[in-house]
């Protein structure tokens, strides 16, 4: 009897307790909020002695970056950001106006160190024709070489399934159709600013973005994340020993720095030789262009 | 010929017709819908002047939730902070438009509705969305219109590395002619500064953060910088999983849930951040589609499956956001206890 009066009384009190520090169920309790910084002071909470380095670009960076060594997480971004150099590859290797591959998904990875020369990077990965959805397994090994030259990725990859859709017919067609020049064809703006592609132009717009990849590929590293955001224009050029030939503006996008960088591309095709980019030329940022324009909305 | 033009104006207009949730919209015509909504719900709808851009227009949000005669906890989303991620403004619109569809009907939203505000602003950087929709040469700009300063002649600064959360430490650029310029000091941009003076003003109230950009698809969780986490990483982690769970179970889209250092890369200063600085628990940055075939030019017939998913996956976290607040576990335990000690006394009083 005394142990059930005990008993009882011990839970009114741990009752009233719990009810005065939860309150009624309509009052949010805050467990685990952030660190109890008052609003007008510094949210702040790097520890000192970080050194932050101001290059002659006006980067501002931590010092200290660790790279990845070892199995790497396939949803975190150095995995992500090699797949993307392999997609660039691939698509130097196999695009066409008529095939364009992206990067579905990365299935593992490892990274290591290359005594002194760079890293390498070895990676399973789903890649994914995008005009006949055909879906492809690939292994692939990356070479990021080190130093202080700008020098490209090395890539090899070897994939299953993904050539399987036959594009032969209409590249063809699409080559005859063109290699005359007759009606050299020229177009700009694609997509467009709401996404658009005129059905005549999507083969123009696979080929601009396939003969990015060869600038994509050569300008990725570590720290980049590359892709087309569009293409400009793109004039056609009158054919030479059998290959359409191009000049293309083409704008690129660059993830890490969110920049949008201009090159322009000599580019050649024709169902034998693929595409080749002849030339390619940096476009300056044009910083005037940027002014108010002298309506007002 | 005339008859037939002005009935195509007419209907552009429109906003009951379906597809004016499947098109891109400028300033004047989002400003024109929120007066609409206003006028089609003036008894859940309200709207609020809460800052000034560079240029001087208005920063306007939407209040939406049955009106109540006690303080309402709050749901905040934001879209545009980046004028070219057009899609992010079409899917604050689908998101004000989808609530105020369903709240009648479904159950959930009305519990939802009653008992928290939504706080929505479909464009938060006004002046850059302007600036994107003047022409073709203009589409992909991202930050704000203020001048830049020191002789600098390039315009903007990234709204979204402009507030007060480890300002310009890193993942940012002191170079004004860059795309993740940070400022000249933290808040020096009065778009980012009326964020944070609406947050601060109700910081008590607000329940979860959502800001809304393009592309990549992911749900970024905080924070950006790699050596800071979030004390509650673990529960951001697990929403945001469901969160990427039920959007895939909408069109099998994989988004990828994380960090922004881990799955994207180191970033200072963003609103997310802030947001959870100051003690909002649930703060997310949601990246639509797609992953870079389009990237920020989504063509019109990918936005209404992509408002679709990340509808699904606002609302699985504003749920578990609500029953969180207003079904919580402390609740029912204390539920529990009374209930025992009911028993015990009643036992008690049997056996003396």
């Amino acid at each position: 009897m005394i142990l059930v009066w005990s008993m009882g009384w011990t839970l009114l009190i741990l009752l009233v307790v719990l009810t005065v520090v939860h309150g009624n169920p309509t009052v949010m309790v805050r467990t685990g909020s952030g660190p109890t910084v008052g609003f007008d002071q510094h949210p702040n909470s790097v520890p000192l002695g970080e050194d932050i380095q101001t290059t002659t670009e006006g980067e501002s960076e931590v010092v200290e970056e660790v790279m990845t060594t070892g199995v790497l997480n396939p949803s975190h971004y150095p995995a992500r950001r090699a797949a993307t150099v392999v997609q660039h590859y691939l698509n130097t290797r196999y695009g066409s106006p008529y095939r364009w591959i992206f990067l579905s998904t990365v299935h593992s990875g490892s990274a290591e160190e290359v005594a002194e020369m760079g890293r390498k990077y070895q990676l399973a990965l789903t890649m994914q024709e995008m005009i006949s959805n055909v879906s492809g397994q690939c292994s692939a090994e990356l070479f990021f070489p080190g130093g202080e030259g700008q020098s490209a990725p090395q890539v090899q990859a070897s994939c299953e399934g993904l050539h399987q859709s036959n594009t032969t017919a209409q590249e063809e067609a699409f080559y005859q159709q063109h290699r005359t020049s007759n009606n050299l064809a020229s177009g700009n703006n694609i997509p467009d600013s709401y996404g658009h592609v005129e059905p005549s132009m999507k083969p123009f717009w696979h080929l601009g973005g396939v003969a990015s990849s060869f600038i994509m590929l050569r300008e990725s590293n570590e720290s980049t994340l590359y892709n087309m955001a569009q293409v400009a224009n793109f004039t056609q050029l009158e054919t030479e020993k059998d290959q359409l030939r191009f000049n293309y503006h083409v704008l690129l996008h660059e993830m890490i720095s969110q920049e949008i960088i201009h090159w322009k591309l000599l580019v050649t095709w024709s169902p034998e030789q693929g595409v080749q980019v002849l030339q390619t030329e940096l476009q300056p940022k044009c910083h005037h262009c940027e002014a108010p324009p002298n309506t007002t909305n | 010929m005339c008859v037939s033009m002005y009935s195509a104006v007419w209907s552009r207009e429109e906003t009951t017709e379906r597809n004016y949730y499947t098109r891109y919209h400028n300033m004047s015509e989002i400003t024109a819908w929120m007066e609409q909504m206003k006028r089609e719900n003036p008894d859940v709808v309200s709207s609020m002047v809460y800052g000034q851009t560079y240029e001087r227009r208005n920063i306007t949000l939407l209040k939406i939730g049955l009106s109540s005669t006690v303080r309402k906890k709050a749901i905040w989303m934001d879209c545009g902070i980046h004028a070219r991620e057009w899609i992010a403004p079409a899917f604050c619109q689908y998101f004000v438009r989808e609530i105020l569809r369903t709240y009648k009907t479904d159950t959930k939203v009305n519990e939802m509705m009653k008992n928290l505000d939504f706080y929505i602003t479909p464009v938060l950087n006004v002046d850059g969305y302007i600036y994107s929709w003047h022409n073709e040469s203009t589409r992909l700009w991202r930050k704000s219109r203020s001048p830049g300063t020191g002789g600098c002649t390039c315009y903007g600064t990234d709204l979204n590395r402009n507030f007060y959360a480890n300002w310009g430490m890193v993942g940012v650029s002191t170079d004004c002619c860059s795309e993740t310029y940070c400022g000249t000091k933290a808040l020096s941009e009065s778009e980012a500064w009326a964020v944070t003076d609406m947050l601060g003003k109700m910081r008590e109230d607000i329940l979860a953060f959502l800001t809304i950009h393009s592309y990549s698809q992911l749900i970024l969780v905080p924070y950006g910088h790699p050596n800071i986490s979030a004390p509650n990483y673990d529960e951001l982690m697990e929403v945001g999983l469901g969160a990427a769970k039920a959007i895939k179970a909408v069109h099998g889209m994989d988004y990828t849930v994380g960090t922004s250092p881990d799955v994207l890369y180191a970033n200072s200063g963003s609103s997310r951040d802030f947001a959870r600085l100051i003690g909002i628990p649930l703060s997310f940055t949601f990246e639509l589609r797609d992953k870079g075939e389009h990237g920020f030019e989504l063509p019109e017939d990918q936005i209404q499956p992509t408002c679709e998913e990340a509808y699904a996956g606002a609302q699985h976290i504003i749920t578990y956001t609500h029953d969180k607040a207003f079904y919580s576990y402390a609740a029912t335990v204390t539920a529990t206890l009374w209930t025992t000690l009911l028993a015990a006394w009643v036992s008690s009083a049997i056996l003396l």
